[in-house]
């Protein structure tokens, strides 16, 4: 019924790696919602227009930012586990 | 051409479309556990699968018509404002990142096979269970018709039923309908999980040749936007206005980033992806997937752009769904255009028969024993979910039947208004128990309403109803319906839980803990899933 506050695994504390964790994860949506940044046509690459190739560099970089995040996350829950089996 | 049929492509695309069927009925007998007749075993294959395999399943999701004739169809009709897609799968993966283990979690610990389970347990509503339900299969509905749609178009080009009468007329449907629900019916999730990796392979191919071959045949990328922006600016006499753009212009930039955020909120709520989400072997499996597939990200974004190469090609269609199979065909030799045109067919079929089975076990588990037969057995169970996702496929049918086919992206957003409005119930449950079930269910309602109201009223290109995006209240610039909505729900969920929260309404009871949502495989209670017959994972691929 309800949520119990003591227990190892709600130790609702924000580290910072996990703020790290958790800006790689936001960063995308700053990027690709903040669409006026990046509608314009030049500076063209190979002949593709600037909005459309930016947009397809957000891919890897966004996949390089949840790699981060997720060996950080990773990390973070072994630390936990290990912390829980005391 | 559109005169005639094309007699190689077609054999080619016939010898394709063959083997793999014949594939996914193989497939049934593939890793198969102990006892076949059940509904984890049918559903969700045993929930067994690794890293390798669900990547297949879930970009057996993402790769559907929706990436190959669709969004490119998009770019052809607009320009800039298909594109969306791509950030649209670049936000996908950081919202799945952060709520999906917690689901993954959760449903291990306490069996649960759908996102209504989940809600069930978490609020101890069956209202809202069945609301989720009831949501999620129809939502799936137009997903899948946009499958269909895009399987017709490939046999549409390729010449089979052009006739006057009807029934040559629909042919191409009924029999893309026919195999999809020959093969899932027999086989369940492992004939799309081993298809998949066929599927995924003949893509490529096409992709890779696709985004070579034709820019170089039309003169380079410079020389195909130079077209696409001609064109683009040219008067539509009947609006008055430029048939599209080639960057987004200041008046469509909401609607470009709602339709993104909303599309990539709804992506992972669909029935068929927590199917797949679930059928991994663990926690860190689903976040794994995050980090490799974007890759399909790249692709999409790839693909659309065959958009700006039809234009440059100087295809002239009516139905912008056929522009990307016409491109094919034009562009490729003939045997070739047979294997891009299976490449598309299937890369329809799978989707589809995931989407019909995630949908059916919706039904199964939380209407039919929620509500009719409470004590059904497990091969009862199995059996009654065959037949309902033979159901949602004539649903999907009835979508592709009654609604405006050439713009199949509007099939794919109509599903995303609704399942958006599953969000607070699901996702908000997945984090906080702080919300109130009779608000959730109210919020739903109100979105549901809302959103279909809103969508029914808004023209799309040649119909007058089930367009996507129309005036945010308040803001007053043009935004995705679907989010408009969703802020919508969450505004009445908000203030109806403060409200039922005052008055001291009944909560349900909550059969979970908090660290049910941080379990992973391998700690105490997490439930152990069917032990395949042959052990390992088919890895390498």
């Amino acid at each position: 019924m309800t949520e119990p506050p003591e227990g190892g695994s709600r130790r609702a504390v924000v580290t910072a790696p996990l703020a790290v964790a958790g800006l790689c994860l936001a960063l995308p949506f700053a990027a690709m919602l903040w669409v006026s940044s990046y509608a314009r046509t030049g500076p063209a690459f190979i002949g593709i227009p600037f909005f459309y190739w930016y947009q397809m560099l957000w891919v890897p970089i966004s996949t390089l930012l949840t790699v981060a995040a997720y060996v950080i996350v990773r990390r973070h829950e072994r630390a936990r586990k290990a912390g829980e089996q005391r | 051409m559109k005169d005639g049929v094309n007699g190689v492509a077609l054999a080619v695309f016939i010898f394709f479309f063959l083997a793999v069927t014949v594939m996914g009925f193989m497939a049934s007998k593939w890793r198969r556990a102990e006892n076949a007749d059940n509904l984890d075993e049918w559903g969700l294959g045993g929930r067994s699968f690794g890293t390798w395999v669900t990547w297949f399943l879930l970009g057996g999701d993402l790769y559907t018509a929706y990436t190959f004739v669709a969004v490119p169809a998009a770019i052809y009709a607009g320009g800039a404002a298909g594109f969306f897609a791509v950030p649209y799968t670049i936000l996908c993966y950081p919202l799945v990142f952060t709520f999906l283990p917690r689901l993954w979690s959760v449903a291990h610990k306490h069996g649960y096979v759908t996102s209504s389970d989940f809600v069930r347990g978490r609020f101890g509503s069956k209202g809202l269970s069945l609301a989720l339900a009831l949501t999620g299969i129809l939502a799936t509905m137009p997903y899948i018709a946009l499958q269909l749609v895009g399987i017709q178009a490939v046999l549409d080009v390729l010449g089979v039923g052009g006739g006057s009468n009807w029934f040559m007329k629909d042919l191409p449907l009924l029999i893309a309908f026919g195999v999809l629900a020959a093969y899932t019916y027999s086989s369940g999730l492992r004939a799309p999980a081993l298809i998949a990796f066929v599927k995924d392979a003949l893509i490529y191919i096409v992709i890779i040749v696709a985004i070579i071959y034709i820019p170089i045949k039309l003169g380079g990328f410079d020389h195909i936007f130079a077209k696409a922006g001609e064109a683009f600016a040219v008067q539509n006499p009947e609006t008055g206005k430029p048939r599209g753009a080639l960057v987004s212009g200041p008046d469509a930039q909401w609607a470009y980033a709602t339709l993104a955020l909303g599309s990539a909120m709804a992506l992972f709520l669909y029935p068929h992806s927590v199917t797949a989400v679930l059928s991994g072997k663990g926690r860190n499996v689903i976040r794994r997937n995050t980090t490799i597939l974007p890759l399909y990200s790249l692709m999409l974004g790839l693909l659309a752009m065959l958009g700006f190469m039809a234009i440059a090609a100087g295809i002239k269609v009516k139905n912008g769904q056929l522009a990307i199979p016409q491109l094919f065909e034009n562009m490729f030799p003939d045997w070739f255009t047979g294997v891009a045109f299976a490449a598309i067919g299937i890369g329809a079929l799978v989707p589809a028969a995931i989407m019909s089975i995630a949908a059916a076990n919706l039904f199964t588990r939380n209407i039919y024993k929620d509500f009719i037969r409470p004590d059904a057995s497990p091969a009862h169970e199995a059996k009654v979910s065959k037949l309902a996702s033979l159901l949602v496929k004539v649903g999907a049918l009835v979508f592709v039947l009654t609604m405006d086919k050439t713009v199949a992206i509007n099939f794919q957003l109509l599903g995303g208004i609704w399942i958006l409005q599953t969000v607070p119930a699901l996702v908000g449950g997945l984090f906080t128990r702080w919300f109130h079930r009779w608000a959730l269910l109210a919020g739903w309602a109100a979105g549901m309403v809302y959103g279909t109201w809103k969508a029914y009223d808004t023209p799309s290109a040649t119909q007058d109803h089930f367009g996507n995006t129309n005036l945010i209240p308040l803001i007053g610039e043009k935004g995705y319906i679907g989010l408009t909505a969703f802020v919508f729900n969450v505004i009445v969920v908000i203030v109806l839980t403060v409200v039922l929260k005052a008055f001291g309404a009944p909560e349900g009871v909550d059969e979970t803990t908090a660290a049910d949502y941080t379990a992973d495989a391998g700690d105490p209670g997490v439930e152990q899933e069917l032990p395949p017959a042959t052990a390992g994972v088919p890895g390498g691929h």
